[in-house]
């Protein structure tokens, strides 16, 4: 019994980790795609993107788009960091990751034998989600970098000057993809991840209150 | 005051035509599609674009309230640019031996099309919120007080480069002129019908100049001859080149790039 409620409490996402989930769904994609509006007008690496992967139609489009997430990207981020700090949300789940637990996960999933926990995350979750907030970190210092330099100076000597930090913001993005392409597959391996940051606990409980229901 | 844009047709933007230059036909179609689009068309083409790819289930069909969206984030990042900038942080400088060279040419048309201004007839004419709008020669320009910078160019596009200007600073000349330094902004108009303004704190920063040189020589033809406006805490495109008139005005005057949608602060 006790066990049940344990299970019923920590299987979904809170609303607040939830909403922000999705908002930055939508931040992060207009962030990346009007980003690679603007890598097209002057590709640091020697091919352009496809013209359908970028948003804004041209250098004035991309750049207004992300300069207007952008706000949206930062927020959003400022929002879940504060919650998940307030609600120790964030000490629970992930900062209580250990080498040791995580040299033990890679072994296990390198050999297929690592099983999904709906109520708390593995070493190998709970350091690509710290992974990927520092790299919204990373974004953001290199972001504010590149759109004033000057302004913020000591920073832009930090990231070794402003074309520097194009390349440590273009990589971050290519690192931030990484992290989606491995995100969404865990997902498709483990559908009902998608239904608790969908819908929460709330809803899961009341399901399995009704299948308990029926049972008995 | 505020000057329209030619009609798109001849307008190629200059970031393109210099990409044009440097790779060949890469942006072709890219350049046709771009002559096709009037003032501010081009947010909607931008959202027409994001529905087709990832947005289109995000109900964002009204492509006017997305526009206005864009446009009035646009503003807002103009007032926060306002307030980051500090009139007393200067842009970093360079050795001489760091300046690119060749500095890249950079318009909104081929460098051939520079405009050929005739310098001995030359007048700067000065107009709006000023006391003296007398017009100013070469010559005259040249008695005033001068300065010297090597500062990183920073392009929108995201290329830099470094170069070695010098010149009067906007400052002693809007002093000269007696401008109301109250007023909001500076505008400037240049031979080759591109237009741009700024305001008035960073007119009055200590790295503004109106550039006459080029390294040691008079500013040739391609970087913007006979004076340019040399501000390196702003993008390029907020340098502009070939300037025949400045005018101080409360009445923002637009510019070329940013009517079209490129933001107007542009600090750097």
């Amino acid at each position: 019994m006790r066990q049940e409620k344990k299970d019923s409490q920590l299987v979904g996402h809170p609303v607040v980790v939830r909403l922000t989930h999705w908002i930055n769904v939508f931040a992060t994609v207009c962030m990346v795609m009007s980003g690679m509006g603007i890598y097209n007008a002057h590709p640091i690496l020697p091919f352009r993107l496809p013209e359908e992967m970028t948003l804004g139609g041209w250098l004035g489009g991309s750049t207004a788009w992300h300069f207007a997430v952008m706000w949206l990207f930062v927020g959003n981020g400022l929002v879940y960091l504060a919650f998940g700090t307030a609600s120790n949300y964030l000490r629970k789940r992930m900062l209580t990751l250990r080498l040791g637990d995580l040299l033990r996960d890679l072994r296990l999933a390198l050999t297929f034998s690592l099983r999904h926990e709906s109520h708390s995350y593995n070493a190998i979750q709970k350091a690509m989600y710290l992974g990927v907030l520092l790299l919204g970190g990373l974004m953001l210092a290199s972001g504010l970098v590149l759109w004033k330099p000057i302004q913020f100076g000591p920073l832009t000597a930090l990231l070794g000057g402003f074309d520097s930090a194009r390349i440590v913001h273009f990589t971050g993005m290519a690192a931030l993809l990484g992290f989606v392409v491995i995100h969404v597959l865990m997902v498709v391996l483990v559908p009902k991840t998608l239904l608790s940051m969908v819908f929460g606990a709330g809803l899961l409980k009341r399901r399995k209150e009704k299948s308990d229901g029926g049972a008995a | 005051m505020a000057e329209q844009p030619e009609p798109r047709k001849a307008a190629p933007a200059s970031l393109w035509t210099r990409k044009q230059q440097k790779s060949g036909a890469v942006l072709g179609d890219h350049r046709r599609q771009l002559e096709n689009i009037s003032r501010r068309l081009f947010f909607r083409q931008g959202l027409s674009l994001g529905a087709l790819t990832m947005l289109s289930g995000c109900n964002l069909q009204d492509d006017t309230a997305v526009d206005k969206v864009l446009w009035a984030m646009s503003r807002w990042n103009d007032r926060v640019q306002t307030f980051l900038f500090d009139r007393n942080r200067l842009a970093p400088t360079y050795r001489p031996e760091d300046v690119t060279d060749p500095f890249p040419f950079n318009a909104f048309y081929p460098e051939d099309s520079a405009p050929d201004v005739d310098l001995l007839n030359y007048r700067l004419q000065v107009s709006g919120l000023v006391d003296n709008k007398a017009s100013w020669s070469l010559d005259d320009l040249r008695r005033l007080p001068r300065v010297s910078q090597i500062t990183q160019h920073i392009c929108i596009e995201g290329w830099s480069a470094i170069g070695e200007w010098s010149g009067v600073p906007l400052s002693t000349f809007l002093q000269h002129v007696g401008a109301d330094m109250t007023a909001k902004y500076v505008g400037f108009k240049c031979a080759d019908r591109y237009y741009s303004c700024i305001d008035m704190p960073t007119a009055l920063h200590a790295q503004t100049i109106l550039a006459l040189d080029f390294g040691k020589d008079p500013l040739p033809l391609k970087y913007g001859s006979p004076m340019k406006l040399r501000v390196p805490t702003k993008l390029g495109f907020k340098n502009p080149k070939h300037i025949v008139e400045v005018f101080v005005t409360n009445d923002y005057p637009g510019g070329y790039w940013e009517d079209q949608g490129y933001n107007w602060f542009s600090g750097l």
